[in-house]
């Protein structure tokens, strides 16, 4: 009886350790048309056949750092109050709220940033802390990062590798630790404020030919990536409202038009880089941009309310 | 009350599995991949993108690549896996790039005329060997970007 007993206490054991092995791999596999059916493969040949159906995808969205970058290369002047106010940072409790907000918070940061703006950045890293603590993502931000900053705030090199390195603890923790929806809100919450910094700071008066209008105009490739990303963790509550206010502005950003020529890639050996040649034609009239610059404020100030 | 003992015990290593093979993927990420973007002089996007690979598996991988920026693409995969083979692909689905051509290099550097939406292909290679268990381990891609000059 005892011995029994064993036995199926180390095939319990054994059993649930497989099943851990198993769903410790890591997600982004294709939803659709998944089959859950247990088969024996007969040898190596068929696994590797079923390797290469099992395809993974990633949806890159632009990083909050990436965007304010963007920004700064427009030429546009900064502007503290297009931010999200530090002081709003008790006020978002619920785990929604902290994940779209460390995304705006990093953006804000990144921004202020490449301003040498340097208490500005001390603020806002402090502010997405207090958001990646509050989601319970260990050591994305600890306090030598805070040091660190403090140690070389005139030293924008060093302070944007702090940036890139506390956002990438934040986004690995929470895609390592089977939080994929946390994860896509805080990269959404990014873009979405990289999006409203930019449109905010666009000038009517000098409209045409504004290089921050065609920045704005290149989020168009971007977009469906984005839905891409959130149709990933489709059904989660959250995701779902996400998922309308974006389709929302999809609508606006069907309405541009960008024509792109073929791309004909052109090797540079003198700097070991390759220039993908193409021209294009976009077009967005004033009206469209007024529409996104509406739509985009309306699903920010949701966000940071 | 063995039992309850037996399934604690089993719960906690899967949870500690899981939590060690993927902070291993961080980890490999942070010392391999990272350092090929520093040493080009490019900044990380910050993006993290890795995961545990099969010998034989493919992955995508979907980016919007700005015309003011240099970029430099990054992917490595652990010394365990066979070569780590990536093409580059416009929307029309035309190869821009190949790193099969290069000799399986971990980097590309490049830089757009015109803001472009490009696929990334990922495929872990073979080694070819029937009856082995296929190897398996963590790949990492990274964006790094500078200011075009």
């Amino acid at each position: 009886m005892n011995r029994k007993y064993r036995i199926n206490s180390g095939i319990l054991f054994v059993f649930i350790l497989t099943l851990g092995f198993l769903t410790a791999c890591k997600g982004g596999k294709k939803a659709s048309g998944e089959d859950l059916s247990v088969k024996v493969p007969q040898d190596n040949t068929e696994i590797l056949q079923d390797i290469k159906q099992a395809e993974r995808i990633f949806e890159a969205l632009p990083s909050p750092l990436e965007s304010a970058m963007l920004i700064k290369n427009a030429g546009a002047k900064f502007e503290e109050g297009v931010l999200n106010p530090v002081s709003r940072v008790n006020s978002y409790v619920t785990n929604k709220a902290m994940a779209l907000n460390l995304g705006v918070y990093t953006c804000d940061l990144s921004f202020a940033s490449l301003y040498e703006q340097t208490q500005l950045l001390i603020d806002y890293m402090n502010a997405a802390k207090k958001m990646a603590d509050g989601l319970g993502i260990l050591d994305a931000i600890d306090e030598d990062d805070i040091n660190n900053l403090e140690e070389n705030i005139n030293n924008t090199e060093v302070i944007m590798d702090i940036v890139s390195q506390t956002f990438l603890n934040s986004n690995s923790y929470l895609e390592d630790n089977g939080q994929p929806a946390t994860a896509a809100m805080v990269l959404v919450g990014g873009w979405i404020e990289g999006l409203y910094i930019s449109t905010q700071l666009v000038d009517m008066k000098d409209y045409n030919g504004n290089k921050l209008v065609s920045k704005i105009i290149d989020q168009k490739l971007s977009i469906d990536i984005l839905l891409n990303l959130l149709k990933r963790s489709a059904g989660n509550p959250a995701v779902d409202e996400l998922m309308v206010d974006v389709a929302k502005l999809k609508a606006t950003f069907d309405k541009i038009k960008i024509d792109t020529t073929p791309v004909r890639p052109e090797y540079d050996p003198a700097t070991n880089t390759t220039v993908l040649k193409s021209q294009v034609k976009t077009d967005m009239t004033p009206q469209i941009f007024m529409e996104l610059t509406e739509v985009t404020a309306q699903i920010r100030n949701t966000i940071v309310k | 009350m063995r039992l309850i003992k037996t399934f604690i015990l089993a719960a906690f290593l899967i949870f500690a599995f899981s939590s060690y093979s993927y902070s291993q993927c961080k980890a490999f990420a942070k010392k391999e991949c990272y350092p090929e973007l520093v040493k080009g002089g490019f900044t990380h996007d910050g993006n993290y993108h890795a995961a545990v690979l099969i010998e034989g598996e493919e992955a995508e991988l979907y980016k919007t690549f700005y015309s003011d920026m240099e970029y430099r693409v990054a992917i490595v995969g652990e010394d365990k896996l066979p070569a780590i083979e990536f093409r580059i692909m416009d929307t029309n689905k035309n190869i821009l790039y190949s790193n099969k051509d290069k000799d399986y290099a971990s980097t590309w550097d490049f830089k757009l005329e015109s803001s472009q939406q490009l696929k990334l292909v990922i495929k872990v290679s073979s080694f070819n060997q029937p009856g082995d268990t296929p190897a398996s381990g963590c790949v990492a891609i990274m964006f790094g970007f500078k200011m075009k000059k």
